[in-house]
């Protein structure tokens, strides 16, 4: 079995609004299994619409992706939605939580979705999560009574709950202080560390991009290195 | 697709919407409770006013009519039978009021599988006196018991019972007669008959029929009293009035009669042509007036889904980015929808039936009916099935857009604007 968890052929995305453009260029990428990557380049090169592609929310796209070595393109909104659920974690710029839900039903309903466990051992699981990024004291608590750094720590949970193949960010630093940027690059580095979690992080913030395994940088829609 | 787990997302979609979903759901309730509360009290009058006609007129009545033989002597005699013959001045023959062979007829119709009952029925016009007065009036000689089956005639009776008339002389006096001659229950009355018989009966009743032309001349007596009174054998009978399962076979089965046995028949849709109309528009108001209500709730439950999905446009991109499918997001809104449309639809039946209720003990007095003492109410349980069916259609509908239009939300247009 190779190592290759994340694959890519000659991705290729257009948009036609306002006019047709090509963002994407005959993408070609790779990435193996525990290697924390970051993505950078220049505002507007296509970092978010390529992490958009690779997360199989959009499809819109030529070429192929391929996740654990299984090619994803064509399959189907279902079998995408499955897919994004158990091997997918994705951590947003703005920290996207329901606000209907507490912070620990937050953490839980992925792995409520994907069903493989009972109720009790996700939450079990959740609390642990929550507690590895210390955020356990706030399980109760509603989104809208933390702090930007707090909810981007229980999104972090969240992307963990399912045990995914790979943790997948744009610019999850991005709206944080240097502070909580720390905490939460803190936070990556020791999941691939200590459990050998695939990460692929696109980002602004040189420092950030710098302390990571691999970078990858783009140009408009190409990979230069 | 996780039931619980779409249900309770659902719920806290909704909870975190409170107010809102509770005007759709009074939206519903308030259409399920007016359509059920007209639809009862439509049926209730309709009930009322059938009573008023069906019960009291049979639906196929045999009887014979006087007129003048058909075959006339001239045209049996063997010389003149082909011949046109004009004859002037011919009178009706009398052949009796009686119908020849009746018991036998009885008898088989009571064998037909279509026909309810028969009742046989003597009328004859009488005399009734009082003192020195003398009011003409009609007896009506019946078998009680049957009678009392097929026209309830007890629900019309003011004092006494119709049972009464097993007794011997007994005789129930229509209302209006009763206050003529103020005569009351346990006074006897003298009658005379067209050929002089008289008699004298105890009043045993009082019956008011809610039509004063009726009430002031009717009188009803024991089928054995009226052949007694009339000085006829005990075959002799005037009337078969027959009442069948079917009423819209009373035309068809009149005719089938009238040929079977020989008599006069008329059915109750030549009697009573104008009745039907008023009671299908009636309900065809009714009904009308319900769906729309229902429809107005629709469209409240499609504008605060429509709203709600604009507002949780920010979640639904996070379940789909999560996990999960269009399909999930579709049936959270489909059961958001439901859920309403449950809630709204079993309080609007509550609410229906609490309404039927007060309606139901209105005081509303009127002549025509004087057992009837309140505005008349039909609980049916069939108008509570069709309102929560109706509920559950109308919600369904009303979801069913906005929850598609939910499941196709593109999520990373949503994660992208911000
Ligand atoms: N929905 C869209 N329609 C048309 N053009 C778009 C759309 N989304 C992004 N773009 C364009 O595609 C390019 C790449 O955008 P994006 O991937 O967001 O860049 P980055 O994340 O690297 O800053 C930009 O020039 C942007 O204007
Ligand atoms: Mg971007």
């Amino acid at each position: 079995m190779s190592n290759i968890v994340l694959e890519t052929k000659k991705l290729t995305k257009y948009f036609n609004d306002p006019l047709r453009m090509q963002v994407l260029k005959e993408i070609d990428l790779q990435v193996d299994h525990g290697e924390f990557v970051s993505i950078v380049g220049k505002s507007g090169c296509g970092k978010s619409t390529l992490l958009y592609l690779l997360s199989t929310m959009d499809t819109d796209y030529e070429g192929q992706i391929y996740l654990d070595e299984e090619l994803i393109t064509g399959k189907t909104d279902k079998e995408l939605a499955q897919m994004r659920n158990e091997s997918i974690g994705f951590v947003f710029q703005f920290h996207y939580l329901l606000n209907e839900f507490n912070v620990l039903r937050n953490v839980m309903l992925p792995g409520l979705k994907l069903g493989k466990l009972s109720e009790e051992e996700i939450e079990q699981n959740a609390i642990e999560h929550l507690r590895t990024l210390d955020m356990h004291e706030h399980a109760l608590k509603m989104p809208n009574q933390l702090s930007g750094g707090q909810k981007q720590r229980v999104a972090i949970a969240r992307a963990l709950i399912n045990k995914p193949l790979i943790i997948m960010g744009d610019e999850p630093t991005g709206n944080l202080d240097k502070k909580n940027s720390d905490i939460v690059f803190d936070i990556f580095n020791q999941l691939t560390k200590e459990h050998n979690q695939t990460l692929l992080i696109v980002t602004h913030d040189p420092d950030f991009a710098n302390r990571t395994h691999r970078i990858i940088t783009m140009e408009d829609g190409k990979i230069l290195s | 697709m996780n039931f619980k787990l779409v249900f309770s997302i659902a719920v806290h979609l909704m909870r975190s919407r409170l107010k809102q979903t509770v005007i759709a759901g009074v939206g519903v309730t308030f259409g399920i409770a007016m359509f059920i509360t007209l639809v009862s009290f439509m049926y209730g009058m309709n009930d009322l006013l059938d009573g008023l006609i069906i019960n009291r007129t049979p639906h196929v009545r045999l009887y014979n009519e006087i007129k003048p033989s058909e075959n006339q002597p001239v045209n049996l005699a063997e010389k003149h039978k082909h011949d046109v013959n004009f004859i002037h001045s011919i009178k009706p023959k009398d052949r009796g009021k009686s119908i020849y062979n009746a018991k036998s007829i009885i008898q088989s119709l009571k064998q037909d599988q279509r026909v309810f009952d028969v009742a046989p029925k003597i009328t004859t016009p009488v005399f009734f006196n009082s003192g020195t007065i003398e009011i003409s009036g009609v007896a009506n000689g019946i078998d009680v018991l049957i009678e009392e089956k097929l026209f309830s005639l007890n629900d019309y009776m003011v004092e006494g019972k119709i049972e009464d008339l097993r007794q011997n002389n007994s005789i129930v006096i229509g209302k209006g007669l009763s206050d003529k001659m103020l005569l009351k229950t346990g006074d006897i009355i003298k009658i005379t008959t067209p050929r002089g018989n008289l008699a004298s009966m105890k009043i045993v009743g009082i019956i008011q029929i809610g039509i004063a032309d009726i009430d002031d001349i009717t009188s009803y007596t024991s089928l054995t009293m009226a052949q007694k009174l009339l000085g006829a054998p005990k075959n002799y009978i005037t009337d078969i009035q027959v009442k069948i399962h079917d009423i819209d076979l009373a035309p068809a089965l009149a005719k089938e009669y009238k040929n079977k046995y020989n008599v006069d028949t008329i059915d109750f849709q030549t009697t009573n042509s104008q009745f039907e109309t008023g009671t299908t528009i009636r309900s065809i108001i009714s009904y009308a007036v319900g769906i729309v209500l229902l429809i107005v709730a629709g469209f409240g439950i499609y504008n605060i889904l429509n709203m709600m999905i604009f507002e949780k446009m920010d979640s639904i991109a996070i379940l789909k980015a999560t996990g999960f499918s269009g399909n999930d997001v579709k049936w959270i809104f489909m059961i958001l929808s439901m859920v309403i449309g449950i809630c709204g639809g079993v309080l609007g039946l509550v609410f229906g039936f609490i309404f039927s209720n007060i309606i139901d003990v209105i005081p509303f007095n009127t002549a025509a009916l004087p057992t009837v003492k309140t505005f008349p109410v039909n609980y049916n349980p069939l108008f509570y099935i069709i309102g929560i069916t109706f509920a559950l259609i109308t919600t369904f509908i009303a979801g069913l857009f906005p929850a598609l239009k939910a499941s196709k939300v593109d999520p990373v247009e949503i994660i992208r604007g911000k």
